[in-house]
């Protein structure tokens, strides 16, 4: 049995732009960039990133949720491309998503129990005394009520109304989840409860996750590896402790110091960032960051840097080492 | 210090078909010359309420503000009139929305719309508007200001919107500035590139400002003083390093440990349990009573007094006094 639960190499996943009379395609927005990602069993890898840098792409990818243009996935060893049909399906169980958005992301005519209850009746003979016993106990898991089995998503708020999902999610024992930008509809006190519950579910169950997020603060709190995206490219993976420590990456660095800290005595020299993001559509020559980066030298705009090792363990694509 | 806006027992309700929601129950608040005030607390809480009511812009129907005073430069705001009220708007109090996207009109440039809030207020002519604006821009530190005063607002992205968005507020240099969470919506390189427009135009214009955020962070790093609030009410002030370095009030810890922090080892969070209260029925005396680990009988009983900590700092809770 592999070590990791999920590897992802080269991974690569283009969006055609389609334009003119005959819709053409007359580029692409290249939203994941040959990627490369390993997930041990039983851990948490973060993915950070700020808006349109492929993490939720990379995330669906994964999942076969959408066909990567190339590149290899392997789940449990096992080559996604390859598995198809019912045996697909079966896999499907053991791989799940939690969505930003609980509002969107659940069917406002369900009731909790149709909700919870439907990943049973696609996949299981689960029925009657039995599936409610274990909706209960899901429920439970997560948090809510007894009380709570019939009534309709917009009867909760959004914490409770995530924690279905995450009810739903963790409905057939999965061996792997998704979790895109899980808390960042909530308020802070109900993140913290959240979170502490993705911790228990972890523990309990022994997942593995992937945590996307573009807040720093929660990667470091959740997770034990973290991949650093910047317009579809992996630019810095590395354990947690060691990247909050001495950031390689330039723009690592520049993110990091960009956290408004909750202490007033904390300062930092902050980095600040000339211009925006680019548009994946049209990305920068070389090193996709070059343009914003204050380190930036002749060859950054010339030759992409590739992940290199650095040190224990660390990847970093950066012409600086 | 000399006080800029003064609110006292500021009450704003909204009358809506499922009953009455206490937006605000008698909020007092001052904002001194020159000095930026964070105002934290959940969704729902009634931070943009005080805001909106600050500006006279709560719409009736359904909200009215029942009571109160809002003193600004020596006016009542709550007494004048509309029209004295529109020569303050935008002249000596401005504000800026959270989603610049859709705060700006889109069928306008940039430039027309900047030089309409300075035509308004102005007694200038359009060459010098114009002026006025492109170095309004400058201030602001957008990249090639003459072209984006042609462009429309759909051709910028976030980060520029949202300058374009402080350019215009602060383009009849006001006293006062009301930021309401004017980084939410932005990625974090972005977010830093924002505030620290926002805090040195300030200090160039010597103007106050009223902050209005969810990210204690951010409070943390911009702001000279912070008020808590919680459904309704404002539960505890003082200056940023009494809050965060000695907060009084149950529900101020509560926030502060319910951060993961990025420079602190916590194995798990600390919750505060229950929800925030719906605020048409909300709890009887001291609204966060229901979570609070710490209450008393007298706290269901009782709206807690305002007592000192030290000076400048404040704290509505039974704990620190007022029980008998």
């Amino acid at each position: 049995m592999s070590k990791y639960i999920i590897e992802a190499e080269n991974v690569k996943k283009y969006f055609p732009i389609k334009g003119g009379v005959f819709s053409k395609v007359v580029g692409y927005v290249k939203a994941v960039d040959d990627v490369s990602l390993k997930i041990e069993k039983g851990t948490c890898m973060a993915l950070v990133g700020e808006s349109g840098c492929g993490k939720t792409t990379f995330g669906r990818v994964l999942l076969k949720l959408i066909e990567p243009d190339a590149g290899k996935i392997l789940f449990e060893g096992k080559d996604l491309a390859k598995v198809k049909g019912k045996k697909l399906r079966e896999m499907r169980k053991d791989m799940q998503m939690v969505f930003q958005d609980p509002n969107s992301s659940l069917d406002p005519r369900f009731t909790v129990k149709n909700i919870i209850g439907e990943p049973f009746s696609n996949f299981t003979n689960i029925k009657g005394e039995e599936l409610v016993k274990r909706i209960l106990e899901l429920l439970n898991l997560v948090g809510l009520k007894k009380e709570h089995l019939y009534r309709y998503p917009h009867e909760f708020s959004g914490g409770q109304r995530q924690r279905i999902a995450v009810a739903r999610a963790i409905a057939l024992d999965p061996k792997f989840i998704v979790l895109d930008e899980p808390t960042s509809a909530l308020d802070v006190s109900v993140q913290a409860k959240i979170l502490n519950l993705f911790q228990d579910l972890q523990e309990k169950f022994d997942l593995s996750y992937l945590f996307i997020t573009h807040d720093l603060s929660v990667a470091k709190h959740m997770a034990d590896n973290i991949g650093v995206m910047y317009v579809g490219k992996l630019v810095e993976t590395s354990a947690t402790e060691p990247l909050f420590e001495e950031p390689l990456h330039p723009y690592t660095q520049a993110l990091l110091s960009a956290i408004p800290v909750a202490d007033p005595e904390y300062k930092v020299e902050r980095i600040i960032l000339k211009g925006d993001v680019p548009s994946p559509a049209n990305p920068p020559s070389g090193c996709r960051f070059h343009p914003r980066c204050p380190k930036a030298m002749e060859i950054c705009s010339k030759e992409e840097p590739e992940l290199k090792k650095v040190g224990d363990g660390r990847l970093v694509a950066c012409h600086l080492y | 210090m000399e006080d800029l806006l003064k609110v006292r027992g500021l009450k704003t309700y909204f009358y809506t078909y499922e009953g009455v929601v206490k937006a605000l129950e008698g909020i007092n608040l001052d904002i001194y010359k020159g000095e930026s005030l964070g105002l934290v607390g959940e969704t729902g809480c009634g931070k943009s309420v005080t805001a909106l009511s600050i500006m006279r812009l709560i719409q009736w129907p359904p909200g009215k503000i029942i009571d109160g005073e809002i003193h600004f430069n020596g006016k009542d705001l709550l007494k004048i009139s509309e029209e004295e009220m529109r020569k303050i708007r935008g002249a000596e109090i401005s504000m800026i929305f959270q989603e610049p996207m859709s705060s700006l009109n889109p069928v306008f440039t940039i430039g027309s719309q900047i030089m309409e809030a300075i035509t308004l207020h102005q007694n200038v002519n359009k060459k010098e508007a114009e002026e006025k604006a492109i170095e309004m821009l400058n201030l602001v530190r957008m990249p090639d200001p003459e072209k984006v005063m042609n462009q429309y607002p759909h051709e910028l992205s976030g980060g520029m919107q949202q300058r374009a968005m402080i350019a215009m507020a602060l383009s009849c240099r006001p006293s006062l500035l009301i930021a309401d969470e004017p980084t939410t919506a932005l990625d974090v390189t972005v977010q830093a590139q924002i505030l620290d427009v926002i805090q040195r135009v300030n200090k160039e214009l010597d103007s106050s400002m009223l902050l209005i955020t969810h990210d204690l962070g951010v409070v943390a790093q911009i702001c000279d003083r912070v008020a808590v609030m919680y459904a309704g009410y404002i539960v505890e002030i003082g200056t940023v390093k009494q809050i965060f370095k000695n907060p009084q009030h149950p529900y101020t810890k509560g926030l502060m440990n319910a951060i993961p922090k990025i420079h602190v080892k916590t194995k798990r969070l600390e919750v505060i349990r229950g929800v925030v209260p719906n605020l048409i029925t909300p709890p009887s005396g001291c609204r966060f009573h229901p979570r609070c680990d710490h209450a008393m009988d007298v706290c269901k009983k009782k709206v807690p007094p305002v007592t000192k900590v030290e000076e400048g700092h404040y704290v509505a809770c039974f704990l620190h006094g007022g029980a008998k």
